[in-house]
């Protein structure tokens, strides 16, 4: 049926299909009982309409048997709904550990995007088909929210933090990109595409272009630029702790708790390095809040995951 | 019929006249009063600014209004009808003139804290109005930070004082509505022969006394970080942007229960009068206002599924917004099994109670798929939300204020509406509520985005659709402003109980007596035995006025 506008919108990923699932089991319990309740009170109403002006109907004071049956009937529709939701919940904020990581930043009002291997983009985000694919985001003011309706995923983009997430797109083309969270005035204008390409189409695509240094080699270079190599060379030093893979660790802090190092960790001790001291350090090291961007952050922290990558693969065979 | 009947007998309405004997008054149907005529300006006020932002979206381009002057249209929409129109509408009117009357009180238990509520609501709503005609305030009702206490350019800090000022006039509401119903129950009223309107009203004021300090403090925080630029809700002043999400949604979900719950109290008078018979399952029906009261505490984080709280704190408010599905099903199943072998008759006051249960239903179905995780991730934020908050608030909450207005009016005019009219509103409201919002469900399943002044072609059908629907609905709100207003004047005289009712407030002359009750009633029966006659229930005791 072509009415000239849709009514139903297109599945790009592999969520869309669970997503739509779930979402037709609840129209089709909805209608049920839509249905059943307009039924009943339209022949009631109708059965019963007063005849005579004086009628007193007998009393029926309830049955406690149909208040368990009605309760118990919603009740366990309703924990099945829960638990198919939760689970495809569940997956859309887990992403695969072999996916491609991309990062995001959004700021009023558009989207900014690079690549691993230092494509840059501008409202627009060009990803592989049939390849997980996981964002991390941050925003430079406001909160946003990045948005695929044909891929079913949403997740609010938020200054000062890291929220991730993940999907695989099933069918090349090209997808509204919209923000949901209202950030001021252009919000509507906020708007992009998400254009997915055959792997190889995508690899040339990455190739073609003004080719230059990837996120790690960026990372690094402004890991030099700031001095971080004074105090975090590899092996240590007294004034500060190697880096060498250190990512995914879990690290002893001063007063005895503990934290796993991940990418709003990595944020949080180069904005604000006093937040949590790793145990034996002194807290000698200076904020670079200010020196540097939202894409550099996330440059340094490609470059930082970086280090020791190869020990650590070395290690896992 | 014969109007003198009327002016003769002194009732509440002409015990003394001018304007002084209003504005100083303290008896409970006279507040009631100054709240129906606030509330409607409000009501006209929100419906002004959502016919503009209707006509806008008629086309994608944005060529009515500027992107920022429609941003301030839909802010203004959301704050005008949640705080100056649907929070106090049925608790602060129809609360107001019936608490007392329902359980054969005086008044309610503080009048002077009564008149108090209605001053400080008008000093809330003066701010509010203020911020709105000096340039108005873009931020969504829903004030995020850090957006609201950085970055927008507008009258924030007005706004945030008018709605922090007006929660106070909540408590008070809510404050003497408890007492009212703990202590001033006439003789043999028990608490399980209140009217459930009774019930709806006493679980909406738990909500009102514990909620609505929470927003006052969350938007008072709002203003300092604005004013001082305190670091409490700004990541880059060293706060949690979430963490105002959180706070705001402790009361603003439980808020809908207000808006909620007192409908559902009004209809439940309904369904019993016009069915004549007895509220089935009367006690489920009772617990499940207090169950919603309590449960609706706990379901705040579904507001927040994609806003970066972590899964399992979801899962469990996931399955928290599950339960306080229950109680709602409860009570619709309910109503209907009272309709069986009862006597039903069309008058608008159960067309509207009716409409109410249609489009409640809707409203509640459509929940689950928000309540859903794995649904709410694509549907959060778009137009399926509006579409769903609009049946849960307009088609439930406005269907019931409206039935409950028609249902008390020869009450407390002493004169009939014309019904004729009043049959047509209702059907009015009924199509073009369904003709403008159920497309919406549509468009935010496709993915449209709430609060989008420009929009993509590919949804303009369905647009247009929803502001045509819109124009109906407008005729339907319109018509009973002027039918009501006629009947004042040359409505048929109501007598003291038009509808053959069983509830206290019918056993008393229209309009009622300032004392309410010549003489203390004592109650022998719950609300509803409409098979008995009303003597059978209510005896005399001594003069209410010793």
């Amino acid at each position: 049926m072509n009415l000239g506008f849709p009514l139903f919108p297109e599945q790009a990923s592999t969520t869309a299909s669970r997503v739509d699932a779930l979402f037709f089991f609840l129209v089709a319990v909805s209608v049920f009982f839509a249905t059943l309740i307009c039924l009943f009170i339209v022949i009631f109403a109708i059965r019963y309409r007063r005849r005579v002006e004086d009628e007193r109907p007998e009393p029926i004071e309830g049955k406690i048997w149909l208040e368990v049956l009605w309760s118990v009937i919603p009740f366990g529709l309703t924990m099945v709904m829960f638990v198919w939701g939760a689970v495809i919940f569940f997956d859309i904020y887990n992403p695969p550990p072999d996916a491609l990581e991309i990062s995001v930043v959004g700021r009023q009002w558009m989207w900014k995007a690079q690549h691993p291997t230092g494509q840059n983009e501008i409202n627009e985000l060009h990803v592989p088909l049939g390849q997980p694919v996981k964002l991390m985001m941050t925003s430079e003011d406001v909160i946003h929210d990045f948005y695929l309706p044909a891929f079913r995923i949403k997740q609010d983009v938020l200054p000062g933090r890291y929220t991730s997430v993940w999907f695989e797109a099933t069918k090349a083309g090209a997808y509204r990109l919209f923000c949901a969270e209202y950030c001021g005035t252009q919000h509507s204008g906020m708007m992009g595409r998400v254009v997915v390409l055959e792997p190889a189409e995508f690899e040339r695509w990455l190739s073609g272009g003004a080719t230059g240094l990837s996120m790690i080699d960026q990372g690094a270079s402004l890991f030099k630029r700031f001095g971080c190599e004074t105090c975090h060379r590899s092996g240590g030093t007294s004034q500060g702790p190697s880096l060498a893979g250190l990512f995914g660790k879990t690290v002893k802090l001063q007063g005895g708790t503990t934290v796993t190092v991940d990418e709003n960790y990595i944020r949080e001790s180069i904005l604000d390095p006093r937040a949590k001291i790793v145990a034996g350090y002194q807290p000698i090291m200076p904020t670079f809040k200010g020196l540097v961007s939202e894409e550099g952050l996330l440059q340094l922290i490609s470059y930082i995951k970086s280090l020791g990558e190869s020990e650590r693969k070395a290690a896992q065979k | 019929m014969n109007v003198s009947v009327i002016e003769r007998r002194k009732h509440y309405l002409n015990i003394n006249y001018g304007i002084r004997s209003w504005l100083f008054t303290t008896d409970h149907k006279r507040i009631a009063w100054l709240y129906l005529l606030s509330v409607t300006l409000f009501f006209f006020i929100g419906g002004l600014f959502a016919t503009l932002m209707r006509i806008e979206l008629m086309t994608p381009q944005g060529d009515l209004v500027q992107a920022e002057t429609y941003n301030k249209l839909f802010t203004m929409h959301g704050v005008t009808m949640v705080f100056f129109f649907l929070i106090p509408s049925i608790p602060a009117v129809l609360g107001n003139f019936l608490v007392p009357m329902m359980i054969g009180a005086r008044d309610l238990a503080f009048p002077r804290l009564n008149l108090a509520s209605w001053y400080i609501f008008i000093l809330g709503g003066a701010f509010t109005l203020m911020a709105a005609a000096a340039g108005g305030v873009d931020t969504g009702w829903t004030f995020y930070t850090p957006y609201s206490s950085i970055y927008s350019n507008t009258h924030v800090v007005l706004t945030v004082v008018g709605v922090f000022v007006t929660g106070f006039s909540s408590i008070l509401t809510g404050l003497n509505f408890i007492v009212t119903i703990h202590k001033m129950r006439a003789p043999g009223m028990t608490w399980f022969r209140l009217p459930l309107f009774i019930w709806a009203h006493y679980a909406t004021s738990i909500i009102f006394i514990l909620g609505t300090p929470v927003i006052a403090i969350t938007l008072l925080l709002v203003g300092l970080e604005r004013i001082f630029r305190l670091g409490i809700f700004d990541p880059s002043l060293g706060g949690d942007p979430v963490l105002f999400q959180h706070l705001f949604w402790f009361y603003s979900h439980p808020a809908v229960y207000i808006m909620i719950l007192p409908a559902m109290g009004v209809v439940s008078e309904l369904i019993a009068c016009f069915s004549r018979k007895r509220i089935f399952g009367y006690s489920f029906v009772a617990f499940a206002s207090l169950a919603i009261a309590v449960i609706g505490f706990l379901v705040w984080g579904h507001h927040m599924f994609v806003a970066g709280q972590s899964v399992h704190a979801s899962m469990i408010f996931s399955l928290l917004s599950f339960l306080v599905a229950i109680p709602s099903a409860i009570k619709v199943f309910n109503w209907t099994a009272t309709l069986y072998k009862s006597s039903v008759s069309y008058d608008a006051p159960m067309l509207y109670a009716l409409g109410f249960i249609g489009l409640f239903t809707m409203g509640g179905l459509t929940g689950l798929f928000l309540a859903s995780l794995g649904i709410d991730v694509h549907v959060h934020d778009t137009y399926f939300v509006v579409a769903h908050f609009h049946y849960i608030m307009v088609g439930g909450a406005v269907m019931g204020y409206l039935g409950g207005i028609h249902f008390w009016w020869p009450k407390m005019t002493g004169r009939s509406y014309p019904e004729s009219w009043a049959r047509v509103a209702a059907l009015l409201i009924f199509v073009g509520f369904n003709l403008t919002f159920f497309p919406q469900f549509v468009l935010g399943y496709l993915g449209m985005p709430r609060r989008y002044h420009v929009y993509p072609e590919e949804f303009q059908v369905l647009n247009v659709m929803s502001t045509a629907g819109a124009s109906i609905l407008a005729v339907g709100y319109v018509l009973p402003l002027l039918y009501l207003i006629w009947s004042l004047r040359y409505g048929a005289v109501a007598g003291a109980n038009p509808w053959r009712a069983r509830g206290l407030e019918w056993q008393t002359p229209s309009p009622p007596p300032t004392e309410n009750f010549d003489r203390t009633p004592i109650v022998t029966e719950g609300a509803y035995a409409y098979e008995k006659d009303p003597a059978e229930i209510y005896t005399v005791g001594k003069p209410a006025h010793v």
